[in-house]
């Protein structure tokens, strides 16, 4: 609270505003609503609401204010109404929970929605049981950090997404957790912007949803169990740090879905248990080093539609499948990974192997054009397939190898 | 019948083969255990193994000594005792014995090494195969008076079991392709034990979730109780009526 | 004692048995004589239910025999050529015997003294000679007293003097009114044996008749005469 209250003074302080009365809302207050102090205030100054329970219907932030929040006091949508409107720049809102925002796929109501706004700080706050949870349309320079959102709906229509970020430049998103939403983060239109330490868990679709959004950031944050994973598509020049990604399983459910990208950096993240780390369509000149996959269904799946994917320095252990491909063009290139499936021989002592490695797997491969296929999952008659391809590749892209692959695991 | 399972179970236990069999087995799950890294893995492997070397050497064992006794067989059946309960006294005294086996050598050090749903099943699993594949010997060794062509029959069922089957649906599964057919997979894993056995142990591990759709369905169907009680329903149908009809075929057989 | 009705077998197309009826009572001694291959052994197989009849019906002490199994215990047997576990030995096979049988009536330990087999007790069933074996089939098939006993060819592979042994037991069990029915190809031995001859051929039963009756119809004074005649002439009796 401490840490919230030095920012808003930083804030004000920064942007320049008027030195800015307080004003004090409370069921022993002079103001017992906040949209009454809202309307009493001036531009740059702070509301201070104590603890309990707020029905403002909207409440409409018009102006440049602080609004700081003790005891979490509660503003509640009563199921019906949009709890918070930020419709002002510098905008700072803090210590709040919002709860039981209305639902309706109309107008994507949300806890807190920001119109075409700049220089907004979103902090410290919960959100609960809300249809969108964090609302930014059309806002430069925001931060959202440190804020907690969850829902408990078990159907996507029935539910929105955690943090929503529309046509959005320089935005920040750091260290929230989200829970239970149809999207854990969505970025649509989103430029220059940094995702950062946060955690998407649970969330029915998306950990993280991405389109159409440039030149972003996204780095050491925790996706897991989400209904399918992560999904970037049709953005470009995207930077994926240090994130793990676990354990989005289900029939549709990846790691990533990257979908149509290009010149994207995929550095020093973890794949682990997920039904697939990775799957990668259309794409073209997507770097990964230095990942790590473990225990995955299939640790990366590279469709014919992508090149100049260049995968080195990675791990794969313990996945049921390394590489899955639906073609037999190959304008990528594995080189120098570790493979803990990998049979070959080192004479020289170089810690690199003297022949190369064929990761992929002709009864994966079966499985993926007949998935009923997986009935014979680990049977002798698959193995058999498998062993006979590897020795003497027929089907499978003769291409698709690493000629370097490692016999010792790196340290990742 | 009691000492008829007596006789053959004496004799069994003492069996260089069978001791040979639990040793192999031990010998195999401990390296695996100790071997892998991760637990998970090492029970994939003994999963693996036990589907490969349970059947074989149950049916090969079983039709072998059923020959080799054909004279204590001829000696018992002048004797005031029923027909079936000689039968049935050797399926007993092979099944207690290949069982007993298979305890020591993969199901002891398998439930000691690891505390799960899937080890206890993989216990009780090893044990059915056993008592399937001892009942699918006893088929061919009732069927074919001649030892070579009972031993060359249960051979090639223990192939058509671990291997030919499985071609065949992958034959069936390409040829139907654009139909739905995760339902009729799952009838027809009920006609080979091999595989509706790995199917229930998979699905009680971790990697079952990342089979996908295909493994959702199954999993929907094999891991719930209903689902274990039907397949093990089915896989003791497999023990019984092969049995069954060993035991109706032997009853009417000249010696 | 037992009653043959009209029994028929055959295997695959050979046709072994041909409606072949005959009954014996308690007190006789039959000897089942014919060339090889007509059916002898397998009719006493069907007796002890080790051979189904396609058809007919087989009775042992007023007992429909078909799908039967305790009557086998009146019955004692001794087949052509003994089959053993080879790995056991006789000791274990005669105490399993009498394991399996559990009849109240004391072992019948006779034969097994006569032929001192107790000597050989530790021998495996594997290493034994035919004649050795023939020894423990007939003191197994003698060992608990049965009322009936049914012996394939008992003499074969034995000594003049184990012979004359099984000989003399046979005539004391008959003597004590046991049914004795009797294969064999040593005609001469079974002269002082038996009490009626059977004779088959081709699986028929050609004829059944007392001893007497046969030696009177033929003329001749020995059975291995009579027979002879039989086989020779043909002859309709």
């Amino acid at each position: 609270m401490r840490a919230a209250l030095a920012i808003a003074v930083w804030a004000i302080t920064f942007c320049g505003k008027a030195s800015g009365n307080s004003l004090y809302v409370g069921p022993n207050e002079v103001y017992r609503t906040i949209a009454s102090a809202v309307s009493a205030s001036v531009a740059g100054d702070t509301v201070y609401v104590a603890g309990g329970t707020y029905r403002e219907q909207r409440l409409k932030i018009d102006k440049a204010l602080t609004l700081i929040g003790k005891n979490f006091p509660v503003i509640d949508g009563e199921n019906k109404y949009e709890n918070v409107s930020v419709l002002a720049d510098h905008v700072v809102f803090t210590g709040f929970a919002v709860c039981n925002s209305g639902v309706s796929s109309m107008n994507d109501i949300a806890g807190l929605k920001i119109y075409d706004r700049a220089n907004v700080l979103i902090e410290g706050n919960r959100f609960e049981n809300c249809f969108f949870g964090i609302y930014a349309q059309k806002c430069t320079d925001c931060i959202i950090r440190n804020n907690t959102l969850v829902a408990r709906k078990i159907q996507e229509q029935q539910s929105g997404n955690g943090i929503h970020c529309w046509k959005c430049d320089n935005m920040q998103i750091i260290a929230n957790s989200v829970t239970g939403q149809r999207d854990g983060i969505y970025f649509e239109f989103v430029t220059h912007s940094v995702i950062w330490r946060n955690i998407s868990s649970r969330n029915l679709r998306y950990g993280l949803h991405f389109m159409f959004s440039n030149s972003d950031t996204y780095a050491a944050n925790i996706f897991e169990h989400n209904g399918a994973g992560v999904s970037v598509m049709f953005s470009n020049h995207v930077t994926m740090l240090h994130n793990y990604f676990r354990d989005n399983q289900g029939d549709a459910a990846y790691g990533i879905l990257l979908k149509e990208i290009s010149d994207s950096y995929i550095d020093g993240n973890y794949f682990v248990g997920n039904t697939s780390g990775i799957l990668v369509e259309g794409a073209s000149r997507v770097s990964m080093f230095r990942n790590s996959f473990r225990s995955n269904g299939w640790a990366i799946k590279v469709q014919a539609s992508c090149q100049e994917i260049e995968l080195k320095g990675n791990n794969f252990m313990g996945n049921t499948y390394d590489v899955g491909t639906n073609g037999s063009l190959v304008l990528n290139t594995f080189d120098g990974n570790y493979w803990d499936k990998y049979e070959g021989y080192d004479l020289n002592k170089d810690k690199v192997g003297d022949v190369p490695y064929h990761p992929v797997s002709l009864f994966g491969m079966i499985t993926e054009k007949y998935p009923v296929a997986m009935m014979l999952f680990h049977s002798l008659t698959a193995a058999l397939i498998d062993k006979t391809e590897r020795v003497l590749p027929s089907i499978t892209p003769e291409l698709l190898k690493d000629n370097h692959p490692l016999m010792k695991p790196l340290k990742l | 019948m009691l000492k008829v399972v007596k006789y053959i179970l004496t004799d069994i236990l003492r069996n260089k083969v069978v001791i040979g069999y639990a040793l192999l087995l031990l010998l195999v799950s401990l390296s695996v255990f100790s071997l892998e890294d991760n637990s998970q893995k090492g029970m994939l492997s003994l999963l693996n193994i036990t589907l490969f070397i349970v059947p074989l050497v149950c049916i090969v064992f079983s039709t072998i000594y059923l020959y080799n006794s054909a004279e204590f067989i001829e000696l018992l059946v002048s004797q005031p005792v029923r027909r079936s309960s000689i039968w049935l006294g050797i399926w007993f005294g092979l099944a207690i014995a290949l069982s007993l086996a298979f305890v020591a050598g993969a199901g002891l050090p398998l439930l000691l090494l690891r505390h799960d749903a899937s080890a206890v099943l993989l216990f009780f699993i090893g044990i059915i195969l056993s008592l399937v594949f001892v009942s699918v010997a006893m088929v061919s060794a009732v069927i074919s008076r001649d030892k070579a062509r009972g031993i060359g029959m249960s051979v090639l069922l223990w192939l058509y079991f671990a291997l030919v089957f499985d071609g065949i649906v992958l034959f069936f599964l390409f040829q139907f392709a654009d139909y739905p057919l995760e339902k009729a997979m799952m009838v027809l894993s009920s006609f080979n034990p091999i595989d509706l056995a790995r199917i229930l142990v998979l699905l009680q591990m971790d990697v079952s979730a990342l089979m996908g759709y295909t493994g959702a369905i199954f999993k929907d169907f094999f891991g719930t109780a209903l689902g274990i009680g039907v397949s093990f329903v089915v896989l003791v149908a497999w023990v019984v009526l092969p049995l069954w009809y060993s035991v109706k075929r032997f009853e009417h057989k000249d010696l | 004692m037992i009653e043959v009705h009209d029994i028929e077998k055959s295997f695959g197309k050979l046709r072994v048995l041909n409606k072949v009826s005959f009954s014996a009572q308690k007190g006789q001694c039959v000897a089942l004589i014919g060339p090889n291959g007509c059916g002898k052994t397998t009719l006493l197989k069907s007796v002890l239910g080790m051979v189904v009849p396609d058809a007919g019906s087989i009775r042992v002490n007023g007992t429909e025999i078909s799908g039967e199994w305790a009557y086998r215990s009146g019955i004692g047997y001794m087949p052509q050529i003994g089959h053993y576990p080879e790995q056991m030995k006789i000791g274990q096979v005669i105490d399993m015997i009498c394991d399996i049988r559990q009849s109240t009536e004391r072992a019948d330990e006779d034969l097994i003294g006569a032929f001192r087999l107790k000597e050989l007790y530790h021998k495996r069933m594997g290493t034994l000679s035919g004649g050795t074996l023939q020894k423990v089939s007939a003191s197994i098939a003698f060992l608990k007293n049965p009322g009936i006993l049914i012996l394939d060819e008992p003499t074969a592979g034995l000594d003049p003097v184990s012979a004359e042994i099984l000989c003399d037991k046979i005539l004391a069990e008959q003597g004590r009114g046991k049914l004795v029915i009797i294969t064999s190809h040593v005609l001469s031995e079974l002269d002082d044996l038996v009490s009626h001859v059977a004779y088959m051929q081709d699986g028929d039963l050609l004829f059944y008749k007392t001893l007497d009756a046969l030696k009177e119809s033929t003329g001749t004074r020995k059975l291995s005469k009579a027979v002879a005649a039989i086989m020779t002439n043909k002859v309709s009796c």
